[in-house]
Formats: C-alpha cells, sequence, structure tokens
C-alpha cells in the first residue's frame, strides 16, 4: 500500500514537471514572460528532484544493506553540484556564457553515460531493446561529455588552435566503428556468447573508453567561429542521451525532457549552418578556411585607418548609426562602454540600432545577451532579416570586431569560401567605421573586402580602449560647446 | 523499476516522436534574441537527468555502481542548478525602452558583474 503510494507520488511529480518545463519553454516565446517561465520550469525541478527520493522504499534487494550509505552520497553529491554549480552561475562573467553552457552540457552527457554505465555494470537492463538503448544513449552521452570539455577548452582559450592532422577523418572514423564494434560484444556477452577474450566489465570500459575518445578527436578540428554549430550539437546530443536513458529507466519526464531539448538543440544547429550557408557535415567534418588559400591578391587598394575620436565625432553629427557587434567586444569585454557611447548619440538625437548576425559570437544569441548585460534595451536590437535593408540609408555603420557577418564577398564573389552566406550589409551604409584589434586577417583568414571599400575606415586597437576614446572625443565636444 | 506503466517499445517511441514535435515547434517560436538563455534554459531542462541518476545510485549494490551513480548525482545537480542560475540571471536583464522611459542615460549606475578573465 505504502509503496503502491510512492510511486504514484512519483509519478504525479513527474508528470507535473515535464508539464512544467514545456510550460516554461513556451514562456521563453517573449522577452517579456520568459523570467517567469524559468521559475515555472524550476519549480518542475525541484519536485521532481524531491520525489525521487522516494525510490527509496522500492530499491532492490541487493541495494537495501546500502541504502544509508547511498542516500548519504546522494544527499553529498546533490549538495556539492548543485550548491556549487549554483555559486557559479551567479557568478561567472556574462561574456563567458558559451563555456558555461558547453560545461551544462557536458554535465548533462556525462550523467547521462553515467546512467547507461551503472544499469550495464549492475546488469540490470532486461531484454535486448533496453540493452540496445542504454548503449546508444551511453554512447551519446560520452561523446557529449568528451567533446563538450574540448569545446569548453576551446572556448576559454586553453586550446588556441584547431587540431587538424592528415588522416584525421579516417582516426575519427575508426574511434566511432570501434565503440560501435566493441558494444556489439557487450550485447553479444548479454545474449550468452562466451569465449569474448576479455571480460564483459573491460569491454564496458572500453567501450566508453572509444566513445570518449571519438568525442574529442571529433570536436578538436573544429574552428572558434564554428563553435555556435558546435555547441547546439552537443546541446542536441545530451538531450538524446538524456530522452534514451529515460527510457531504459522507463521514466517519461526523462524522456520528455530529453527529447525536446534534443529537438531545440536540433532547430538551433540547423539554424545556425543555414546562417554560414554550409550543411551540418560541412562544418563537422571538413577543415574550414584550409579549401581555398588560392585568392588573396584579388582586392586592390589598401586599408585607412582613422583616429577614434575622428569617427566618434563623424558619429556625433550623423542622423543614423547601425552597430554591428561581433567577437571582438565579447573579448575586449567592452559592452558597457559601447552603451556608454551609444547613449551620448541618443542624447545627441541620433538614431541609433544594433544588428545582429545569427552566428556573431561563440554561441547562438551572445551578442543579445551582452548588449542586454550592458542595459540595451531589447527594441533598439534588431536580427538580421528585420534591419539588413535600413543600412542602404544609414549614416554610419560601426563594425565592432565582426569581421566575416559584414564581408560583402560572400554576395559576389563566387570563389569565397562564404560565398553564399548571409550577411549583414554593412557596406551599403554612407559611410562604414570597423574597430578592430589589428591587420591582420580574421579566424577564416579570408580578406574582407569591405575593409578596402572607400567608404570604409578602420579604427585600430582594441575595441574596450577605442570606446573610451570615443566617449572622450563626443563628451569634449559636449563641454566645449557649453 | 516496479513502475506501474511498463512501457513496451512503441508507446515510448510515441512519446519520443510527439515530445520531439513538440519541442520543434515551441522552440521555433523562440524569438532569435533569446537563443543563449533558450540554450541555457534547455540545458537546465536535461538536468532532470539528476533524478535518472539518484535511480541509480539508490539501486548501486557495489562500490563501483556507487562511483558511477554518485558522479551522475553529482553531474546532473551541476547541470540542473548552474542552467537555472545563468538563466535566471540573463533573462533578467532584457528589458524594453518603454519599462524606463526617457532614462535611457540614467541607468549606467547599475552594478555590473564584469569579471576581467
Amino acid at each position: 500500500m505504502f509503496i503502491l503510494g510512492s510511486q504514484l507520488l512519483i509519478g504525479a511529480a513527474d508528470l507535473c514537471a515535464a508539464f512544467l518545463f514545456m510550460f516554461g519553454l513556451k514562456q521563453m516565446s517573449s522577452p517579456a514572460t520568459a523570467p517567469k517561465g524559468i521559475k515555472v520550469a524550476g519549480v518542475g525541478m525541484v519536485a521532481a528532484v524531491a520525489a525521487s527520493f522516494l525510490y527509496l522504499f522500492t530499491v532492490d534487494a541487493a541495494a537495501r544493506p546500502h541504502i544509508l550509505v547511498n542516500i548519504g552520497l546522494a544527499v553529498t553529491a546533490l549538495l556539492i553540484g548543485g550548491v556549487g554549480a549554483w555559486f557559479v552561475g551567479r557568478k561567472v562573467a556574462m561574456t563567458a556564457m558559451p563555456q558555461m553552457v558547453a560545461i551544462y552540457n557536458g554535465m548533462g552527457g556525462g550523467a547521462a553515460g553515467s546512467i547507461a554505465a551503472v544499469e550495464l555494470f549492475g546488469g540490470h537492463t532486461q531484454g535486448v531493446t533496453q540493452l540496445v538503448v542504454t548503449l546508444l544513449g551511453g554512447c551519446i552521452g560520452a561523446v557529449s561529455l568528451s567533446g563538450s570539455a574540448i569545446a569548453w577548452a576551446k572556448l576559454d582559450g586553453v586550446l588556441k588552435k584547431p587540431l587538424r592532422f592528415k588522416g584525421q577523418q579516417f582516426v575519427n572514423a575508426t574511434a566511432l566503428l570501434a565503440s560501435v564494434a566493441v558494444a556489439g560484444v557487450i550485447l553479444a556477452s548479454a545474449l550468452g556468447v562466451t569465449g569474448l577474450l576479455l571480460p564483459t566489465a573491460t569491454w564496458i570500459w572500453i567501450f566508453f573508453g572509444c566513445a570518449m575518445l571519438f568525442g574529442i578527436l571529433m570536436t578538436l578540428p573544429i574552428g572558434g567561429a564554428d563553435m555556435p554549430v558546435v555547441i547546439s550539437i552537443y546541446n542536441a546530443f545530451t538531450g538524446l542521451a538524456v530522452g534514451l536513458e529515460g527510457f531504459v529507466l522507463q521514466n517519461p519526464a526523462l524522456m520528455i525532457a530529453g527529447m525536446v531539448v534534443g529537438a531545440a538543440g536540433l532547430l538551433l544547429t540547423v539554424i545556425m549552418a543555414k546562417a554560414m550557408n554550409r550543411s551540418i557535415a560541412n562544418v563537422l567534418f571538413t577543415n574550414f578556411g584550409t579549401v581555398t588559400k588560392a585568392k588573396p591578391g584579388a582586392i586592390k587598394g589598401s586599408e585607412r585607418p582613422t583616429d577614434a575620436s575622428d569617427a566618434a565625432i563623424k558619429m556625433r553629427y550623423a542622423s543614423s548609426v547601425i552597430i554591428v557587434p561581433g567577437y571582438g567586444l565579447a573579448a575586449a569585454h567592452a559592452q558597457q562602454k559601447l552603451y556608454e557611447f551609444v547613449k551620448l548619440l541618443l542624447a545627441a538625437k541620433v538614431s541609433v540600432k544594433f544588428a545582429i548576425h545569427p552566428v556573431a559570437g561563440r554561441m547562438p544569441g551572445q551578442m543579445d545577451v551582452l548588449l542586454a548585460e550592458a542595459g540595451v534595451p531589447y527594441d533598439m536590437i534588431f536580427q538580421l532579416d528585420d534591419i539588413n535593408d535600413d543600412f542602404a540609408t544609414t549614416d554610419v555603420a560601426l563594425v565592432i570586431g565582426a569581421n566575416d557577418v559584414v564581408n560583402p564577398a560572400a554576395r559576389a564573389d563566387k570563389s569565397s569560401p562564404i560565398f553564399g552566406m548571409p550577411i549583414l550589409n554593412a557596406d551599403k551604409a554612407k559611410q562604414v567605421y570597423v574597430i578592430k584589434r589589428g591587420q591582420g586577417k580574421g579566424y577564416s583568414g579570408i580578406v574582407n573586402a569591405l575593409f578596402y571599400s572607400p567608404n570604409c575606415n578602420m579604427v585600430y586597437g582594441d575595441a574596450q580602449a577605442v570606446l573610451i576614446k570615443m566617449i572622450e572625443a563626443v563628451r569634449g565636444l559636449g563641454a566645449a560647446a557649453a | 523499476m516496479n513502475f506501474d506503466i511498463a512501457m513496451t517499445g512503441f508507446v515510448a517511441l510515441y512519446i519520443f516522436m510527439l515530445a520531439a514535435f513538440a519541442g520543434w515547434v515551441i522552440i521555433g517560436n523562440v524569438p532569435a534574441i533569446l537563443h543563449t538563455p533558450l540554450m541555457s534554459g534547455s540545458n537546465f531542462v536535461h538536468g532532470i537527468v539528476v533524478v535518472g541518476g539518484l535511480f541509480a545510485l539508490f539501486n548501486a549494490s557495489t562500490v563501483l555502481e556507487q562511483a558511477i551513480g554518485f558522479f551522475a548525482v553529482l553531474l546532473g545537480a551541476g547541470n540542473a542548478a548552474g542552467g537555472y542560475a545563468v538563466t535566471d540571471r540573463m533573462l533578467a536583464m532584457f528589458k524594453t525602452s518603454d519599462a524606463k522611459p526617457k532614462t535611457a542615460h540614467h541607468h549606467g549606475a547599475r552594478v555590473h558583474h564584469l569579471k576581467k578573465s
């Protein structure tokens, strides 16, 4: 009776959690309702975690003698993991958000993989279907764990350069096939086949080892600007792994939450790949930037540098300015200074808008969050399709630390590796200023035709330092007038 | 698991299919401006894996199972708590100009947690 009651309570709590997750995500369709959405989802999570302690009433006979130890372990893990991550999450800089999302993807994948490992080592799975799903979920989870760790290292700057070598695809494919083959061995051993050289437990370790190796190898060659796609893919992988392990544990809440996240990650992956005019396979399996190296001399002329204060004064007396932020803004932590400058322009009755390219930065929507952090109201922020026609009637386009997303070669030059990628038409503004660290090429190694065009001037320097100079210049004007 | 509703493979596939469609449609309506909080929010949602981790840990009967179960709960709890914390923080930042009429140049006074790294 009591056991039945506990099962009903768990079922009800999980159902409630699944509903609140969906409802919370639905609330995210507008920035106005979104803050409430995450709180609603949070209630669902607390309910599900609290109810899962009722599992203690129905533990396996074999686990019963260990129940006190297991409770202690569970509470310790919840406290360390939960409280630790909570404080880090409260404090971490907004510019570090892509790294954080990579870490959370890896953690979720690792947890799903671990569940698979417990099921496999304990021999808890029943039947071929469950075993196959356990292996599949475990493999995806392990790939997500190690791949996200590499993605984190790249985003955080621990790993500076994509690692590429000859025959890489072959090595990657071997690692993947090896884990599939080992999964086959584990399956065979479960079906009673003997003479498999090694004990099953050893094969399970090898299986997870191969999967994690594949995750590492797959992520190593991918370059910085492709990170939005990679993060989205691991988001989808982790969701999928969680969903599959949910099936193994016969828990519909995990299945639904995992699948919804899987679909979300896939959708974002597709959006990101489209915004770069590349297929997902192309991002993952080809080494971007090594394709065409032949055309650096095609552009005539030179880059014309200008002074930060001259550019600032020109913007102060313009009637309209569109700002195009890129990864350079995040790298320089310059979002606050940027908005300070924008407020001076607004005070001088200049119309200012922000134009965001879908793949600007290192993850989907990163620029929007940085601008929001600085206090920019979101009605000043426009996405590619909504603002692209406005450039032609705008006095000044200010490009900050963005490169490929404003390269007009994507429109016209068929030999360019980024040909066909939708870009922001910054070059169509009457005057363009580009704030850039130095004369070097961007990540992709592609020459940007915009920098050589007659209506463009370069302002070299760290974005934060340049913006401070711009602020001083405009303030100086005000002081002189008064 | 002695669950009342033992699921057959097909029922599971129906759940997966419907959840995937629902997810695709719901997420498709999220504006691009919210894509980062959406992603960290879905990070948080897959933190539900902690429930599976707890189930595995409670049923662990060997040291190895206990160790891996502990690891699963640790990661799952971190995933859920961290995902919630960053998403909540980010979403609180999105404001319209209507919310603060004509004071665009006054909210420089807000405290920002800008950490140099």
